[in-house]
């Protein structure tokens, strides 16, 4: 029978949430490496038993953790994340030119082909390659050294590069996002970048159309329609058509377009979702109430969804690798929140239940479809 | 009732010392051991050898202690014997007597930071 495994990463270590295709009742595994920062969990698409994981502290730095049976056991694998070449300066908070320095690592993106591939997104904002499953780790130094990455520069949670796409269509074609510099397109694996930031506008920059130097908090894309991307930036939801050539804002009717986790519909490339925030200086949910909006029309048209969420006195956040869907039929969506909460949808969004109420607070949600 | 240590390193030869090292509980989870460890070093026991030596016993340590590519002590670990504080010490001054003789661990320490 058909299920679904829920990778959670929190503050204080990760859980590994299980359930038929109900997806009613769960089992609970956890915490695996309690106390440490699991900023991120995903598993391979081609060995659904392989998942990475990034433990990391700002104590005792970064480990990249390794399951070979679904999460049960872990064995500790490759954690030296080098720089290559010359490390240039990017701006700090105050404008001023600071080298670039590595903390952590935010995402982990195994390849669609090969279990032993697997990207990394890096503090300060950087992309790895291991090829042989996660022992190893080389930069992709050509983004970091883009250019225009002297014009790079933090958002509140750092400089981080986190959000990986690899092209489901064409192998060559990777999207990646770093907050707060933009999103960029490579079209030849990783040799070269380009900014994809046409048709952003950002206030927090003095240049509000400038090429670089936007936070850009999540983009997601369905593996039907590749050149449609979605993206949740700190301000404003935007969608492209031609793989980020030129962005359109879809966030118009929305209370509010703050937000970070968007994703979309494992069946429909035009339903999307994202959870709206109040703004930048109150990072929760509006009135105190846990709306989660969807469109159903490729963003024309949003509609909250509360069936089943706390609509009095919530004031979390979700951050934004905190949301996915899976691939049964019946989607599935889940997100967790800063209270360490984590909600699932069977029914598309249509009603939520908590899987777990009592986290610690949630850095990221992935699920696996289990045959 | 503590632990007994467990003794991991280099074979013991004539220049060998054993070393007695606490570490942070993390760490202990990490490098798989629930008490005091024991590592033998060889030849001169300063800082720089002992940590040469404790990372070579529990590759799991690597990077948690040092930066894996410059060697410098991360900023958030400490270094204590016998009530001094060593973290700034060379690295290559050899440790204190009474951590050469066993009579006191080497301990590495997680910083207080936050509340």
């Amino acid at each position: 029978m058909s299920g679904v495994r829920v990778l959670v990463g929190t503050r204080k270590g990760a859980f590994v949430l299980t359930a038929d295709g109900k997806r009613k009742d769960w089992d609970v595994s956890g915490p695996h490496f309690a106390g440490w920062e699991m900023y991120h969990l995903k598993g391979s698409p081609v060995e659904p038993d392989r998942i990475y994981a990034s433990q990391t502290s700002g104590w005792f730095g970064q480990l990249i953790q390794r399951s070979d049976d679904g999460g049960k056991s872990w064995t500790q694998v490759g954690g030296k994340f080098e720089y290559e070449g010359k490390v240039g300066d990017h701006l700090w908070y105050d404008g001023t030119p600071r080298p670039w320095e590595f903390k952590r690592i935010w995402h982990l993106e195994p390849s669609l082909t090969d279990p032993d591939v697997v990207y990394a997104g890096g503090e300060d904002a950087a992309i790895f390659r291991s090829d042989d499953g996660g022992q190893e780790w080389a930069e992709l130094p050509s983004l970091r050294q883009h250019g225009t990455a002297q014009d790079w520069q933090p958002g509140a949670g750092g400089m981080c590069l986190h959000t990986i796409i690899l092209d489901p269509i064409d192998p060559q074609r990777i999207f990646v996002a770093i907050s707060a510099a933009g999103a960029f397109r490579s079209d030849d694996a990783g040799k070269t970048w380009k900014p994809i930031n046409k048709g952003l506008l950002s206030g927090e920059i003095p240049d509000p159309d400038k090429e670089v130097g936007h936070c850009v908090h999540r983009i997601a894309q369905h593996p039907a329609r590749p050149d449609t991307l979605y993206m949740q930036k700190h301000w404003d939801v935007m969608r492209t058509d031609n793989a980020g050539d030129e962005w359109y804002d879809i966030g118009d009717s929305l209370p509010t377009d703050f937000g970070f986790p968007i994703d979309v519909h494992a069946h429909e490339p035009d339903t999307v979702y994202i959870v709206p925030i109040k703004s930048d200086s109150e990072h929760f949910v509006p009135d105190g109430q846990l709306k989660v909006y969807r469109s159903r029309t490729g963003g024309k048209d949003w509609e909250p969804l509360t069936n089943g969420l706390p609509q009095k006195d919530c004031y979390h956040n979700i951050l934004r690798d905190a949301m996915a869907v899976d691939k049964l039929d019946d989607c599935g969506v889940y997100f967790g929140t800063s209270g360490g909460q984590v909600y699932c949808s069977p029914d598309s969004g249509d009603s939520w239940s908590a899987i777990v109420r009592d986290l610690p607070a949630v850095l990221s949600v992935e699920v696996q479809t289990l045959s | 009732m503590s632990q007994p240590a467990e003794t991991r390193g280099a074979a013991v030869t004539a220049d060998a010392t054993t070393i007695r090292v606490t570490l942070p509980a993390h760490l202990r989870t990490i490098a798989q051991v629930s008490g005091e460890v024991q590592v033998e070093v060889p030849g001169a026991v300063t800082q720089r050898a002992l940590l040469d030596a404790l990372e070579a016993a529990y590759p799991n340590l690597r990077g948690t202690i040092r930066d894996q590519s410059t060697f410098k002590r991360r900023a958030f670990v400490r270094f204590y014997a016998c009530e001094e504080d060593l973290s700034h010490e060379p690295p290559d001054d050899p440790l204190p007597d009474e951590v050469l003789k066993g009579k006191e661990p080497f301990m590495v320490i997680g910083a207080m930071a936050g509340g």
